[in-house]
């Protein structure tokens, strides 16, 4: 495979991102001061720097199926050091957006199953009720006895409300189905 | 000076310490705290990777109902939320088009808009360290802190508008002020893992790991913070963090509003100093 980029080449890949998000990758050179400043790069397949090349390259089924796009923690380092001004972080966002549209089941369910458990939560109470998102993301990734040690003493210290609020669901709920109706469009 | 304030969930659960400490602080420098009615979640780690309008139209709707409750200025102690009020405001600044759709799903047209504060900006400027250090009851110089910025309050610049990004110093000034001595270190703006402590567990042991290590090396009592995340990371891992790297480092994370309450000598238990996983005594010892 060629791996250099010819300035006459754009790819359609890196074009929907910015017609999507108005980001622009093409302008990354490769010098991996993203890379450099990442706290979960060791974690990831593809570093953020491959990534950006591989966005440029096309190489689209690769880049949705990375871990990269879950692992990334939006930190913001890439963003805030980038010289040609690349928002990284949000192109992260962009492409985990993406994925989840594509239906592409990501290596780590944990991660989206958070995602999906934590928005459930806002939608129905209005404010994050932990102890609910707690017990709703054990339900979905069945790992029941994880942490238990620790939320015991988190409840002990009334750290952790015992009841939902409730207030501002009626907000939400209406938030979020207006986005639903202007985003199937 | 009155201002509309917008504590966020953690701050009504996990990080309850940081909003009683901070009204009381609020209090004892002159400051009017009003809290938003009907107050909604602002989307924090979630609506952001899954949804570009949710991401915007949570956070903006709180501004908006601030906005229709006459009020032009807010304070927003957590960094997660500080950070997407400040980024959804940045985004339909910039995009007009963007700015109606989500103004459409809120149902509200900004007008004047709102100015968004973190306590730590109003702090320094708009108190100021003069009027700090004359609020000072108690000696706490025999404490040595560390300033931990975390990620969401500095970065990205052109965004978050508030302080250094690499090397910010406003947490250390106002410390500083009220006569507790401050540690230069490496870590002021590091990332401890944030969200992932649910999820990958891992990768939140390791990095606050690194922070922690960092606060021992420069010989640090305890390590000042304004993030319910970085708090929640650095304090509730951290026996499972010594477990797993055998090593102790008996750390207090205490937000830098406890610390300011303690030289005012607001009593402890104000400051709900005993709400915390590693113990605080060593703390209250230092407090002459």
């Amino acid at each position: 495979m060629e791996l250099n980029i010819p300035s006459d080449t754009v790819s359609e890949f890196a074009e929907i991102i910015k017609q999507t998000s108005g980001l622009d990758v093409n302008a990354c050179y490769q010098c991996k001061k993203c890379t450099s400043g990442c706290p979960v790069s060791y974690a990831m397949d593809y570093t953020p720097a491959q990534l950006m090349h591989a966005i440029r390259l096309g190489l689209k089924e690769l880049v949705l199926n990375s871990t990269t796009i879950w692992l990334c923690a939006s930190c913001e380092t890439c963003t805030t050091r980038c010289p040609q001004e690349v928002d990284i972080a949000n192109v992260m966002d962009t492409l985990r957006i993406m994925a989840i549209r594509a239906g592409i089941r990501p290596k780590m369910t944990e991660i989206t199953a958070f995602y999906r458990t934590g928005l459930t939560n806002i939608r129905f109470f209005g404010r994050m009720y932990e102890l609910g998102l707690i017990g709703m993301l054990k339900l979905a990734t069945g790992q029941f006895t994880k942490d238990i040690g620790l939320g015991i003493k988190m409840l002990k210290k009334g750290k952790l409300k015992l009841l939902p609020s409730f207030q501002g669901s009626s907000m939400t709920r209406r938030i979020f189905a207006k986005v639903k109706e202007r985003e199937k469009v | 000076m009155k201002y509309a304030y917008y504590p966020g969930c953690s701050l009504h659960s996990t990080a309850k310490e940081y909003d009683r400490s901070l009204r009381a602080v609020c209090e004892k420098v002159g400051i009017e705290l009003e809290e938003v009615k009907n107050w909604i979640c602002c989307g924090s780690s979630w609506a952001h990777p899954t949804s570009k309008l949710l991401s915007l139209a949570l956070p903006l709707k709180n501004l908006a109902e601030i906005e229709k409750s006459g009020f032009r200025e807010v304070i927003v102690p957590c960094a997660a939320c500080f950070s997407r009020f400040k980024i959804s405001q940045h985004e339909v600044d910039n995009e007009p088009k963007l700015a109606a759709e989500v103004e459409g799903i809120i149902e509200h047209k900004f007008k004047d808009g709102v100015k968004v504060y973190h306590p730590l900006d109003i702090l320094s400027s708009n108190v100021g360290l003069g009027k700090l250090a004359e609020l000072v009851k108690n000696d706490l110089s025999g404490l040595k802190v560390v300033c931990y910025y975390g990620c969401l309050l500095v970065r990205p610049p052109k965004v978050t508008e508030f302080d250094d990004c690499e090397y910010p110093q406003s947490m250390d000034k106002i410390l500083q002020a009220v006569g507790i001595p401050t540690l230069d270190w490496s870590y002021k703006t590091d990332c401890c893992g944030a969200s992932f402590a649910l999820t990958r567990t891992e990768i939140v042991i390791k990095l606050s790991r690194d922070i922690l290590e960092g606060a021992k090396s420069v010989g640090a009592d305890a390590i000042a913070v304004a993030c319910p995340m970085c708090q929640a990371n650095l304090d509730t891992r951290q026996e499972e963090i010594e477990e797993r790297y055998q090593t102790t480092y008996h750390l207090p994370i205490l937000y830098f509003t406890q610390l300011m309450g303690l030289a005012f000598d607001i009593p402890a238990e104000k400051l709900l100093l005993k709400n915390h996983l590693v113990d605080t005594e060593g703390v209250l010892e230092k407090v002459r």
